[in-house]
């Protein structure tokens, strides 16, 4: 029986239980009237039941699921040949593939032997056999399940408290999925940074000044042994964040204090949803839009002016991923403000303040924390950004402080390092990894100290 | 309005249908006056709400309001209302919730300039200056009509500071000494001098809520308005702060004009000299606040004060 098939019945049983815990609960008091008696509402005692059948029944199937495969597996190479048991495990890899295609009916590499056309037809039965099995087993565990969950209807059986525990640990399970994720991708990188750190000192990558990642792939390769020090990589991403700061900053703030605070209603209705707009670009347009228009134009201003530009300037992407981030100052800058109290600014006023003094002397000492903690959020979105440094920033390791240079970030390095084809575990690769772990604190803690600012701001007004 | 006129309208007033039974003690003469304003019918009540009733002109007028309407897009709110208040008074409005006693106060200082949706018309001067005429600057208008609101709203600044900052924006002192005296002077007017004279430094959040309050009326009279403007003060503040702003009221009351909103008759009747009652926008009844109390005229003003209505 097809899994599918398998789900939808018990789909349609658990409606038919449902049903059956519903009428039983009613019936044991003595019809719908007597419903008081009932320590939880009908549907409660339906869902009781309903629940009972389907968590036995879909248990054993996603086990089995899980270790089906495994299992039938060691089956088909048990009943192989002597010859074939001795294989390497690389080998036996390969013909165990061979098998499973066959048996699906697909290509397989080389000549079909008598071995072969046997396994694959051992391995199709014991896949059928399984799967009636598992059907009998997931029905029979479900209609258990249900009936006994049925029969211990009583009209004192707290249902809607054993359901809603229940509801609550799915709750849980779900939420924390996203944290488990979360560990799971730390504990990767992690784990990757210490392979690196055990070919790199962590000295030289943490202090190192110069960055050229290109090892010899071959022993005989000339020249390039690597080096890993990340100091131009760092101070590039500062760079062009401090670039793109230091045009975010200002325009976002003083976007936001002008919806805030001067403008009319009907500007505050045209231009949030424009910031909105903005802020929904998706990076790579502000990439070509940073590499195709801007960093021409840097180029060319600069050169009016008797600088010597590089065609892929800091200044470029700088300049872009400032304006991709007003958005992100604007509305958290707005927060901020809109989060002081009425009764402030109504203070200000009543004491004959203009609406800069009250602006710039009561609402923004007040609304500081807040804009701060937005601003290091807006600063670690800059730092982790990638798109429009990968197509506007160029890839050469500068250290240097001057944006009409070419420079490079930590992000960029990281797409560079990853794309294309790679062994998997050459110092190169594997920088990648001690590069993401770096970035990866650096956010966090500018994460952690904004969110911290801003809520503990928060709390001062509730 | 001359004397003639108002007796005229006072006799229209006599004539209406009903009123005889809604326990409207009629008093003679011209203390019985018309607003001249537009007749409004309250549900069950068929009494020509557009006139007010009692002494809303007083001797020495300082503030002056003539036909003042406040519509807030669609809600008219307040509706025609005339009112004088003398520079040596405490005059209090009372009245049910949502009557307009905020708004009216509101347009003593153009604070109502802050709501997009509020229009204002009408005419009201303060010391025989239109205070909605193009060359008055509200800025400049709420330097000398202080307000002091509902909940304390201290500035999240020191206490110093808090009282410094009106002398400060207004450049009233010029050096430090000068600031240093008029915070002083502000603390010690508004009775928080003694509690927070060694903690000028700390934040003015810091104070408890009766504290706050008068650490916002220090902050108001650092910058020496003419008129205070309060919004019921006290009704976050337990019995024994409240009885030390009201006898701080009775003190300033001697130097400025001071119009105070309350839901408390006991608080009313104990600070002010003149009782304005509001009614679903309009003015209902002024008067002297023993006679209001003892003796109010119209049918609303005494459901109001014997807790019927409200
Ligand atoms: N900012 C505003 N925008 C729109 N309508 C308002 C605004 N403020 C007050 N109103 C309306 O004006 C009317 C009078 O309100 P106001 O605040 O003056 O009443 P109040 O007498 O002070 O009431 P309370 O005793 O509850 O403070 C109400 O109907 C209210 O809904
Ligand atoms: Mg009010």
């Amino acid at each position: 029986m097809q899994s599918t098939t398998l789900i939808l019945i018990l789909a349609a049983m658990s409606v038919v239980a449902f049903y059956a815990g519903r009428r039983r609960s009613v019936a044991l008091v003595g019809g719908p009237r007597q419903g008081s008696v009932l320590h939880s509402l009908p549907g409660y005692y339906g869902y009781f039941t309903a629940i009972w059948l389907l968590l036995p029944a879909l248990g054993v199937l996603l086990l089995w699921l899980f270790l089906e495969p495994t299992v039938i597996v060691a089956l088909v190479v048990r009943g192989l040949p002597e010859t074939y048991q001795s294989l390497s495990a690389g080998e036996l890899n390969l013909f165990v593939n061979n098998v499973q295609n066959l048996a699906a009916g697909d290509a397989i590499s080389g000549e079909s032997d008598a071995v072969l056309s046997d396994a694959a037809a051992r391995f199709l039965a014991y896949t059928a056999t399984s799967r009636r099995l598992l059907a009998t087993l997931a029905l029979g565990l479900g209609g258990l399940g249900g009936t006994i969950a049925w029969r211990r209807i009583r009209p004192d059986l707290r249902a809607r408290n054993r359901v809603e525990q229940i509801i609550l640990l799915g709750l849980i399970a779900a939420s924390s999925i996203a944290i488990f994720t979360t560990i799971g991708i730390v504990l990767s990188v992690l784990f990757e940074a210490i392979r690196f750190f055990q070919k790199v000192p962590v000295t030289e990558f943490l202090f190192g000044l110069n960055w050229s990642p290109q090892t010899a792939i071959r022993a005989d390769q000339v020249g390039s042994s690597g080096s890993f020090g990340a100091v131009p990589l760092f101070t590039g991403t500062l760079l062009i964040t401090g670039i793109a700061m230091f045009v975010a900053v200002p325009v976002g703030l003083m976007t936001a204090i002008f919806l805030a605070e001067y403008s009319s209603q009907r500007i505050r209705d045209v231009a949030k949803p424009l910031l909105e707009v903005l802020a929904g670009i998706p990076t790579v347009v502000y990439g070509f839009f940073a590499a195709l228009t801007v960093a021409p134009w840097v180029r060319r201003a600069g050169e009016s002016f008797g600088f010597d530009v590089a065609s892929e300037s800091a200044l470029a992407a700088g300049l872009v991923m400032g304006i991709m981030i007003i958005p992100l100052v604007s509305s958290l800058a707005d927060d901020a403000i809109n989060a002081v109290p009425v009764a402030m600014r109504d203070g200000a006023l009543g004491l004959g303040s203009t609406r800069s003094e009250t602006m710039t002397r009561v609402i923004l000492p007040a609304a500081l924390p807040g804009i701060v903690g937005g601003i290091l959020l807006a600063v670690s979105r800059a730092i982790g950004e990638t798109m429009i440094v990968v197509m506007a920033a160029g890839l050469a390791a500068n250290l240097t402080a001057n944006p009409f240079a070419a420079v490079t970030t930590v992000t960029v390095q990281i797409v560079t390092l990853l794309v294309g084809d790679q062994e998997f575990d050459s110092a190169k690769t594997l920088a990648a990894f001690a590069l993401g772990l770096m970035l990866f604190v650096v956010t966090l803690c500018l994460n952690v100290v904004g969110l911290h600012v801003v809520r503990k701001y928060r709390e001062q007004y509730d | 309005m001359t004397m003639a006129e108002m007796t005229e309208a006072n006799g229209s007033e006599e004539q209406l249908p009903g009123n005889a039974g809604l326990g409207v003690t009629k008093m003679p003469g011209p203390k019985q006056t018309a607003n001249g304003g537009s007749a409004v019918a309250v549900a069950g009540q068929h009494i020509e709400l557009g006139q007010t009733i009692g002494d809303f002109r007083c001797e020495n007028p300082y503030i002056v309001a003539e036909n003042v309407n406040v519509h807030y897009g669609d809600n008219h709110a307040i509706k025609n209302v005339t009112l004088e208040i003398s520079k040596q008074e405490v005059i209090a409005l009372i009245g049910p919730s949502g009557c307009g006693k905020s708004t009216f106060l509101r347009c003593l200082n153009r604070m109502n300039d802050t709501i997009e949706s509020a229009r204002i018309t009408g005419k009201i001067t303060l010391g025989g200056q239109d205070i909605y005429g193009k060359d008055l600057d509200p800025v400049a208008l709420r330097a000398r009509v202080g307000m002091v609101f509902q909940k304390p709203n201290p500035f999240p600044k020191s206490i110093y500071d808090n009282v410094a900052y009106g002398p400060r924006i207004h450049g009233l002192a010029t050096d430090r000494a000068e600031l240093d005296d008029i915070v002083h002077t502000s603390l010690e007017r508004a009775g928080l001098l003694k509690e927070v004279k060694d903690r000028l430094e700390e934040p003015g959040t810091g104070l408890s809520g009766g504290q706050q309050q008068r650490l916002c009326i220090a902050r108001t009279i650092a910058v020496n308005p003419e008129v205070i403007l309060m919004d019921e003060p006290c009704s976050a503040l337990d019995p024994i702060a409240t009885a030390r702003i009201e006898d701080l009221m009775d003190e300033l009351s001697q130097d400025y004009a001071i119009v105070i909103v309350t839901h408390s008759m006991q608080q009313a009747a104990r600070v002010s000299k003149r009782v304005a009652y509001f009614h679903l926008g309009l003015l209902v009844e002024v008067d002297e606040t023993d006679r209001i109390f003892t003796n109010p005229q119209h049918k609303l003003t005494e459901d109001y004060i014997t807790g019927r209505i409200g």
